[in-house]
């Protein structure tokens, strides 16, 4: 038995009626908590992200005591500071006919019809504001000569609605939000916790209280409680070992949060990145992501013929296949990521990849050198090419880039209702750490705007719902201790096994296994074989894993191993969802479900709606809770970009 | 290709180090620096011997948590390029590589190459930033900014924290950083209201902890990873000098 159902759920927690008002009327409806009283209220916030970072400043700027926790060395650090190309806003300022309708079915579309409404809804409504606000804390967008803002576009959107800082969007959006976390800890009602890692959750009747951490440096376990809890630890892609994430992404604070109850949604929706440098050999420790915004100007395509070996130079025109504006006349190059990471998976597999090992595909700027000339080209895109030459050492001024799809952002996560609630009370979970906004797969530009939508905005109007009841007592001593013991033990057993492989053996080969078998491609007997492997792997981590050095002490090897662990469970958690879902959608891609030509074929009758899962004991099965998505502004038909 | 490093080992900020020699076997020339750490590193805790700890996160040159001295150089001997985006072919087998942690005394080793570089957030929390509550702004387009001015305040804003500059410095001064956070605010128009109390206060708190004060050397820039210039720290001395005849 690979599940059990369990019960559906029932509420989600979103205002009825009208969904262009219910984000207003929730608002409304939302307790408020006097500011005199959100000084005795106390929130951690886990991760430091757009999301965590835009949430913790927001939280402590309304006066609440806020504890902010991330593993990096400055709250600075977060991944989002990698994103390069842009954050979407309905601001309609290319007067291309934008507005917040367009955004949400754009959203809800891309999403494969596997999100919900009135999520999406609202995450458009907000999303002028976070321009708005980004802008007042000197995020320095890119502007017109007029002093305007400048505006590009983003896979899956016919409109120019992705506003950017040249390739480095993530950092200024992130730095914007670090500021205003900095100002805060100045003020006082922020303290930063950098270098300490979340490793338990702790549960006092009922509710969410407090987190045990380990202080990374000096091996410490401590304990810190608080009113409510916010995860913003962002997406567990390093699961796949190799991916466009940082090396230090990791799941184990939203996985030791399932496992004392929260439900994980659809785990198995892994957006694959279309845009990525190819990989160059087994010594590779993770993926670099050429930004989405190339494929503005950059043409993609493989030969016509299957071995081609000639150098890109010597192919004429006529020789080469220009697939993605072959097939998707409308959209080109610019078709959403899942559907441009297939295409080029599909020409590889027949034989007409170029590059080392044939799987990678040309993206090709010498039309727009042509047209736009060297600098304007230079202007818009010059750091990632630079980027690009110094790891692959070929000159894309000169050569058409290399891409191949990789790894790049987990659509699934906790399960949360519309307040952001997961199923434990008083735990909050925003950004990529949750499920809620993306469905089965991602727009670009649509990240950045999640993680600052739920932190400066969404988050900051919900919670005080929640701490109105509060202050909420004392915390029960016994959760405290068996939480801390359940660490330490944990820490103990794994420096205790002293066996002859590390922890990144392990990871390398889970990640081998789950990029064929639980990746861009899903077969019902792959994912069986995976379900085989995957226990008999983690029996095997649990015997023969080596760590050397103490638990108190700062140590790598070890932090690394209690990661591995965690996502050993989650892995089997993947493979079990992909398996039951018979359909494909998004970043879901099972080769039974699909259309003659190829493309994905969505089983709306079957499978429309959120898998959310219950944990009941490593290994056991799971307990599957259904919530059914409905349909009232957008009705779900076969996405076309054609 | 086999290369042979020499890398520092500390125990503890309070440990005595030294250099120690590794010879790596099987290096491509496609590595990346940091890889060829990893590569070490399997290999030491196979043996049962501690990995050598460096801070990493994105190794793609944007989080700034890489940065070690590399023959005596910050971020070794690429151009204006970060530890981690250093690629083997870049360095001659024949040679040993000498790999240290940053050296400055607000940045204490916490272990081999982990050095704290807290104080560089103690500075930004001194004033880097625009007072500006989230809710409470005006439409986007309110405030046009002329592009050239965008250009500057993005080309500073492109700083990454990693430190780089101080531990390249003689003096061990932050000027560079603290230049490029003021230069990024101080040139948008957003940024006014407080643009010579924030350069007063971060360089007055980068004294109290510790940096040394700035002679124009150069040395920053030139190993700085995103190419700040060292027109910045023009910009934050003439802003210094304001806030000091302004509250005078």
């Amino acid at each position: 038995m690979l599940y059990r159902e369990g019960d559906p759920i029932a509420d989600t927690r979103a205002p009825q009626g009208p969904l262009e008002t219910r984000w207003e009327r929730r608002r409304f409806s939302s307790r408020l908590v006097n500011p005199a009283n959100r000084r005795k209220l106390t929130v951690i916030v886990v991760g430091t992200g757009l999301a965590g970072g835009s949430a913790a400043a927001t939280l402590g700027e309304l006066g609440y005591n806020v504890l902010s926790f991330c593993y990096q060395d400055s709250p600075r650090r977060a991944h989002s500071i990698a994103a390069q190309g842009g954050i979407n806003a309905a601001k309609n300022y290319a007067g291309d006919g934008d507005s917040v309708h367009r955004l949400f079915h754009d959203t809800v579309k891309g999403g494969d019809f596997r999100s919900r409404e009135s999520n999406v809804h609202r995450l458009a409504e907000v999303s002028t504001s976070i321009i708005d606000q980004c802008v007042a804390q000197g995020v320095p967008f890119a502007r017109e000569y007029g002093g305007l803002l400048d505006t590009r576009s983003f896979g899956g959107a016919q409109v120019s609605r992705t506003f950017y800082a040249r390739g480095q969007t993530g950092q200024q959006l992130l730095l914007g939000a670090y500021q205003a976390l900095a100002r805060q800890i100045h003020a006082g009602t922020v303290r930063s916790h950098p270098r300490t890692e979340m490793l338990d959750l702790v549960v006092s009747q009922g509710r969410a209280r407090g987190v045990v951490v380990r202080d990374l440096v000096t091996g410490e376990v401590t304990t810190h409680l608080a009113d409510a809890v916010v995860l913003a630890t962002g997406g567990y892609g390093n699961v796949f070992h190799l991916s466009t994430n940082a090396k230090g992404c990791n799941t184990t604070a939203i996985w030791r949060a399932h496992k004392r109850g929260a439900l994980f949604a659809n785990p198995c929706y892994t957006q694959i990145h279309p845009t990525c440098i190819p990989v160059s050999g087994d010594h590779q420790s993770k993926l670099t992501l050429m930004s989405e915004s190339l494929r503005n100007d950059g043409r993609v395509w493989v030969p016509l013929q299957a071995g081609d070996d000639r150098t890109p130079g010597q192919i004429p025109e006529a020789e080469r296949d220009y697939y993605l504006e072959r097939m998707y006349p409308s959209f080109g190059n610019l078709v959403p990521r899942d559907i441009a990471s297939r295409a080029a998976k599909a020409v590889c597999d027949a034989g007409r990849g170029v590059g080392p090992g044939g799987l990678g595909v040309y993206l090709d700027f010498a039309d727009a050198i042509a047209r736009l000339g060297r600098d304007a080209v230079a202007a818009r895109y010059g750091n990632l090419f630079e980027m690009y030459q110094r790891i692959t050492d070929e000159d894309p001024y000169q050569v058409p880039m290399r891409i191949y799809p990789a790894v790049h952002y987990t659509m699934g996560g906790l399960w949360v209702d519309y307040d952001l609630r997961s199923t434990i009370p008083g735990l909050f979970v925003i950004g990529e750490a949750n499920f809620s906004d993306h469905g089965a797969n991602r727009l670009g530009a649509s990240a950045l705007m999640q993680g600052l939508a739920d932190g400066y905005f969404v988050l900051p109007a919900v919670i005080g719902d929640y701490l109105a009841d509060g202050p909420f007592g004392p915390v029960d001593a016994n959760a405290v201790d068996e939480a801390e013991d359940g660490v330490r033990e944990m820490i103990d057993t794994l420096l205790s096994i002293d066996g002859d492989r590390t922890a990144e053996s392990f990871h390398r080969e889970l990640g081998r296994l789950m990029w064929d078998l639980c990746g861009m491609e899903r077969s019902e007997e792959g994912l069986r074989k995976a379900l085989e492997r995957i226990p008999s792997l983690r029996d095997e981590f649990w015997r023969r894993l080596k760590v050397t050095g103490t638990g108190s002490e700062l140590n790598q090897a070890l932090e690394k191993a209690g990661r591995v662990a965690d996502f050993l469970e989650l892995a089997e958690l993947m493979c079990v969802d992909a398996l039951h879902r018979t359909e494909s959608c998004g970043g879901h891609f099972r080769v039974e479900s699909q259309t003659p030509e190829g493309d994905a074929r969505r089983d709306d009758e079957n499978f429309s709606y959120v898998a959310a899962w219950e944990f009941t004991g490593v290994g056991e099965p799971p307990a599957l809770h259904h919530e059914e998505l409905t349909f009232e502004a957008v009705s779900p038909t076969v996405r076309s970009y054609k | 290709m086999k290369y042979r490093v020499r890398v520092w080992r500390q125990a503890g900020p309070a440990a005595s180090g030294r250099l120690v020699d590794y010879d790596i076997d099987d290096v491509t020339a496609d590595m990346s620096f940091l890889e060829m750490l990893d590569v070490l590193n399997e290999r030491l805790q196979l043996e049962g011997d501690d990995p050598v700890a460096f801070d990493h996160d994105c190794r793609e040159g944007i989080c700034g948590a890489c940065g070690v001295m590399i023959d005596g150089v910050a971020h070794g001997p690429g151009k204006a390029t970060t530890t981690c985006q250093l690629h083997m072919r870049q360095f001659d087998p024949s040679q040993p590589i000498v790999v240290e942690p940053w050296r400055a005394a607000p940045f204490p080793v916490v272990r081999d190459l982990v050095v704290d570089r807290s104080a560089l957030d103690r500075v930004i929390e001194s004033g880097g930033y625009i007072s500006t509550r989230a809710g409470a702004a005006p439409d986007a387009h309110a405030l046009p900014v002329p592009k050239p001015d965008a250009d500057t305040a993005f080309e500073a804003a492109a700083c990454i924290g990693c430190g780089a500059c101080v531990a390249a410095c003689p003096n061990g001064s932050s000027m560079l950083f603290t230049a490029a956070k003021a230069t990024h605010l101080g040139v948008l128009p957003q940024g006014q209201p407080e643009r010579y109390t924030r350069a007063r206060d971060m360089v007055e708190t980068q004294d109290d902890l510790g940096f040394g004060g700035c002679t124009l050397t150069g040395e920053c820039t030139a190993v700085c990873p995103k190419g700040i210039p060292l027109t910045a720290i023009t910009r934050l001395n003439h802003d210094v000098l304001s806030a000091a005849m302004r509250s005078a």
